[in-house]
């Protein structure tokens, strides 16, 4: 029951391997790095080292308690990512599978708007232009 | 007291500095900011809109009125986008 923040990139497959044993439902989600733009050269992420551990922590655990959940996992990246690449994962288990994606939606949403991370898209002139946080984001956490 | 202030993405840029170490006698982080606007132009450029800027307590998401008895560690960051 991990949570882990690393520049490097991760082996979905080699990270699932033996995740979730005895448990009746795996749910896994990841995230890629998207250009909206069509002039994106690269996406930077800037975390807040001691803070991000301990939140991504904290939701891992409270995911647990409500979903009764077996396994959790959070692996989220830092530093200057390319177009395509992983940025984060979560995967859940759970006996079944309803509280195996509850779980999985509700750490998404607890990561977009309650981890300390700040995104910044690179353009072709090597500028920067820091990501606006989205309404809609912050109203999914309502849902919980 | 000592406290080690911390400022993230486009605060970070604003003020020109990840963090500074500060004497203070405030309160509250609502008291803070106002003794950090009244250092210099930039820390007052980067809290000119606090509808925009959200704040931890030794590392806990904390709001304007949140006590900083006891507080080591104040971080400003824009909202967060994280996923």
């Amino acid at each position: 029951m991990p949570a882990r923040i690393q520049p490097q990139p991760f082996d979905l497959a080699a990270e699932l391997r033996g995740f979730g044993q005895g448990a009746g439902a795996v749910v896994t989600f990841s995230g890629l790095v998207r250009d909206d733009t069509g002039q994106m050269t690269a996406l930077e992420i800037e975390h807040y080292p001691g803070m991000t551990e301990r939140a991504l922590a904290d939701f891992g655990a409270g995911a647990a308690l409500r979903f009764g959940l077996a396994d959790w996992l959070i692996i989220h990246r830092y530093g200057r990512l390319s177009v395509g690449e992983p940025i984060m994962m979560v995967a859940t288990a759970a006996r079944h599978r309803r509280a195996a994606f509850d779980a999985a939606d509700y750490l998404m949403d607890w990561l977009k708007s309650r981890a300390p991370f700040w995104k910044r898209e690179i353009g072709p002139d090597g500028e920067g232009e820091w990501v606006a946080a989205k309404d809609s984001d912050e109203a999914a956490l309502d849902r919980w | 007291m000592k406290l080690d202030v911390l400022y993230f993405a486009w605060l970070r840029e604003r003020i020109g500095q990840p963090r500074e170490r500060i004497e203070t006698d405030a309160e509250t982080v609502r008291d803070l900011v106002a003794q950090l606007i009244a250092r210099d132009d930039w820390h007052a450029a980067a809290f000119a809109d606090m509808a925009a800027v959200r704040c931890a307590v030794d590392q806990q998401l904390a709001d304007l009125d949140a006590s900083l008895t006891g507080a080591r560690e104040v971080a400003f960051f824009p909202p967060m986008t994280g996923g």
